[in-house]
């Protein structure tokens, strides 16, 4: 037997137990549209990456890691002077944390700015959604778990901010505090949260939108008709370009965890006051300074509760986005949603600098 | 009927709980808001249910001055200056009637006084001396631990001063009267009134306040060590206890420290021109070497502190983690605090203990910081290289892709 057929025999024995040619014509007959906005696809696959690196990195952190009390700022102490590269891991994780919310932030609204959420891809739409509250509560969870005073006092805020919910408000809050107060039970939780609840959902969430992704193919703006567009290969054409993408984010991820270290900060006291100028992550700093500037009371309405009912009212029209518009369709609704994403993202930009300057 | 006979009990019972002071009322008309009857209103007494009445006797519910005012009723009028301490001991020595209004103020104030210089001079018939009205004011007495009384902390060195610093009132006295503008130079006016540090001493602390006396030569460093307990206790082990507390060689702590105007000290006043030693051991000799030879070490600690602080502080400017050694480095500050201490038991041996232990936290804490900066340059380092790589592996996949693309045109679905 010669070596060419020993090694069709030996992929046709793989082929037949595990159908990976089918997967390989799927890749070969993936194509990805070419127009102007074509540079707005690398964002998906950018927050792939990051949350790839967060998986790695955060695998490494655990094995030092201890989520208790007594010990988490310690470990995570020890992670950064004592274990070899500790503190590139756990600067990176905490850089790639903040990039992948940024990036997530970005693939949204460029999928909205194009309209790409529309009929067929309700679901990829809503599953992307779902996934970017699941980061920010990657991001709320893990904040915590160095144990440190701002992150205590943060979460402490946060968790406030949670109880205030209409109706099931102090059920949340001790929920997610497991108590009355941010403690050792807390801890305990958020470390579940971070690495085994959220995880899981990600996971079967990131299955089902690639799985939409790949069934519905790239959206292509509206605006340019179906036939005058020309495409290139997934792979390797668009694959290795957006490899290129994926090391430059790599370049820029260890340049900011070399020069600008992930600070840890003074261990967590109770009992000591909250810090001076205590604020949460940039992501939730624009809806943070929107409940500062929202009086204690609007008319009979407690100003927190409005302000949750706010957000509550915008997320839910950002959700259901795809179905309004799906509707009855046409130019109006179109410009509307878009003015919507414009108005947003001028507000997010706005408050969230405010939010750092105030 | 009903409805105005509970009418008149209300207005009855109002009145009563406000009865006019026809002292107050009286004298507020002939004073013309300038005297008693005015500034009486911020007096504790007042604040504690008492009125003029209560101190100086008579009538206050009568309008009648000749009823007011009469000796029937008590009216004693006002105290000569040599009858004030006994005047206000009336109430302020009798522990029953104190317990109703402060029970935890003491009750011996008269007693310190009359054994104070003060009450002495006064009992001989000298009336310039300090009576209770003096410091404590009249009339608009308020509680020592509101700020605007004269004997609240922070105005005490004032309050002294006013009789103290008056050299004309102190001539026939014979005694200085720069003590409260050497005070204010001093680490302790600094730390009451720069750093409001009330625990500061001024001249009550030392001096006593209704007992005031100057301190015995003998008892001068257990007035110091009152405070400064582990000075005092290695001092009066020391060989220069026997020669400080005698009345030829002087004073204690105040020999080497003074006593009004006490500055913080440092290696200066061990050795150099300024130095403290050198005013009874001449230089050259073995206690001056010894001087020297401690404000080195002394020295050379703070030094070494200093500089595994500086480097610390630069590797934590550089985002280094270094937090550990800046925690044992405050090990190292405390044994040169230790180190400062047991210079005051004079003896070298016992003082290079936390001298040496205090150097080897510096130099282990100086060489943390090293590793961190040495870090931050491997890792900035490390950082151009890995960034070089990538920069070259984008190069190579870019020339990928060319070559693929070379012989490849854009499907057209």
């Amino acid at each position: 037997m010669s070596a060419a057929e020993l090694k069709a025999k030996t992929l046709d024995w793989f082929d037949e137990r595990t159908g990976w040619r089918m997967a390989r014509d799927l890749m070969d007959h993936k194509v990805v549209p070419m127009h102007a906005g074509t540079a707005w696809y690398y964002f998906g696959g950018i927050t792939l990456f990051l949350i790839g690196v967060q998986l790695f990195t955060g695998i490494l952190l655990m094995l030092y890691y201890r989520p208790t009390v007594a010990e988490a700022f310690d470990s995570v102490r020890f992670i950064m002077t004592r274990v070899d590269f500790g503190w590139l891991i756990r600067s990176i994780h905490s850089w790639s944390a903040n990039l992948l919310i940024l990036s997530a932030f970005i693939h949204m609204f460029s999928v909205v700015f194009t309209h790409a959420y529309r009929r067929p891809r309700e679901l990829t739409w809503l599953s992307g959604i779902l996934l970017l509250g699941l980061m920010l509560g990657f991001g709320f969870s893990g904040y915590l778990l160095p144990w440190n005073q701002i992150s205590y006092f943060a979460t402490k805020v946060g968790t406030d901010v949670a109880g205030t919910t209409p109706g099931v408000g102090p059920a949340l809050a001790r929920l997610l505090r497991g108590g009355e107060d941010v403690g050792a039970a807390t801890l305990t939780r958020f470390f579940d949260f971070h690495v085994v609840l959220l995880p899981l959902i990600s996971f079967g969430l990131i299955g089902l939108h690639l799985a939409m992704v790949q069934k519905h193919g790239m959206s292509t703006p509206s605006g340019i008709p179906a036939a005058r567009l020309s495409h290139m290969k997934f792979f390797p054409n668009f694959f290795l370009r957006e490899l290129m993408v994926w090391y430059g984010v790599l370049a820029v991820l260890g340049t900011l965890a070399a020069v600008f270290p992930w600070e840890l900060g003074e261990k967590a006291d109770p009992f000591a006051s909250a810090p001076a100028g205590i604020r949460p992550e940039w992501y939730f700093l624009a809806q943070f300074y929107t409940l500062k500037l929202i009086p204690s009371h609007v008319w009979i309405i407690e100003g927190e509760l409005l302000g949750l009912f706010g957000f509550g009212a915008l997320a839910a029209v950002w959700v259901l986005l795809p179905f309004w518009e799906a509707k009855r369709g046409g130019e109006r609704r179109t410009r509307l949603a878009t003015g919507l994403a414009v108005f947003l993202v001028f507000y997010l930009f706005v408050f969230t600098i405010l939010g750092y300057v105030k | 009927m009903r409805a105005a006979a509970i009418l008149f009990l209300l207005s009855w019972g109002l009145g009563g709980a406000a009865l006019p002071d026809s002292c107050i009322t009286c004298h507020a008309a002939l004073e013309d808001g300038k005297g008693p009857a005015s500034t009486i209103k911020n007096d504790v007494h007042i604040a504690h249910g008492l009125s003029c009445a209560d101190c100086h006797g008579g009538d206050r519910s009568s309008d009648d001055p000749e009823v007011a005012m009469s000796k029937a009723k008590g009216f004693k009028g006002k105290p000569a200056r040599t009858e004030i301490p006994k005047f206000c001991a009336a109430c302020h020595s009798n522990p029953d009637f104190m317990r109703k209004f402060a029970p935890r103020e003491r009750v011996d104030q008269f007693e310190l006084y009359q054994t104070s210089i003060h009450g002495k001079r006064l009992a001989a018939g000298d009336t310039k001396v300090a009576t209770c009205i003096d410091c404590h004011s009249v009339h608009d007495i308020r509680a020592v631990k509101d700020a605007v009384s004269p004997v609240h902390p922070l105005h005490v060195a004032d309050t002294c001063g006013r009789c103290h610093s008056d050299k004309e009132r102190m001539a026939p006295y014979k005694i200085p009267t720069n003590q409260l503008a050497e005070y204010r130079t001093s680490v302790h006016w600094e730390a009451m009134t720069k750093r409001r540090d009330l625990s500061a001493p001024s001249c009550a602390s030392c001096h006593g306040n209704h007992g005031a006396k100057p301190p015995q030569l003998e008892s001068i460093s257990e007035v110091c060590g009152s405070c400064h307990v582990l000075f005092e206790q290695l001092y009066s082990r020391s060989v220069h206890k026997a020669i400080f507390s005698s009345a030829s060689g002087g004073g204690g702590c105040v020999v080497c420290h003074s006593n009004h105007g006490i500055q913080n000290p440092s290696t200066k006043m061990l050795t150099g021109s300024a130095s403290v030693c050198a005013g009874c051991h001449d230089a050259g000799t073995q206690p001056a070497n010894t001087a020297a030879q401690m404000a080195g070490w002394l020295d050379g600690l703070d030094a070494a502190i200093k500089q595994s602080d500086a480097v610390l502080a630069t590797a934590e400017q550089s985002g280094m983690e270094v937090s550990e050694a800046q925690v044992r480095l405050i090990e190292g500050r405390e044994n040169l605090v230790k180190s400062r201490l047991a210079l005051h038991g004079m003896q070298p041996d016992q003082m290079r203990i936390p001298i040496e232990a205090g150097m080897a936290i510096a130099r282990e804490t100086r060489s943390a910081g090293e590793n961190a900066l040495h870090e931050r340059d491997f890792r900035r380092y490390g950082l151009g290289v890995s960034v070089i790589l990538i920069a070259l592996a984008i190069l190579a996949i870019r020339g990928l892709i060319r070559r693929i693309e070379a012989n490849q045109q854009p499907t057209l679905l």
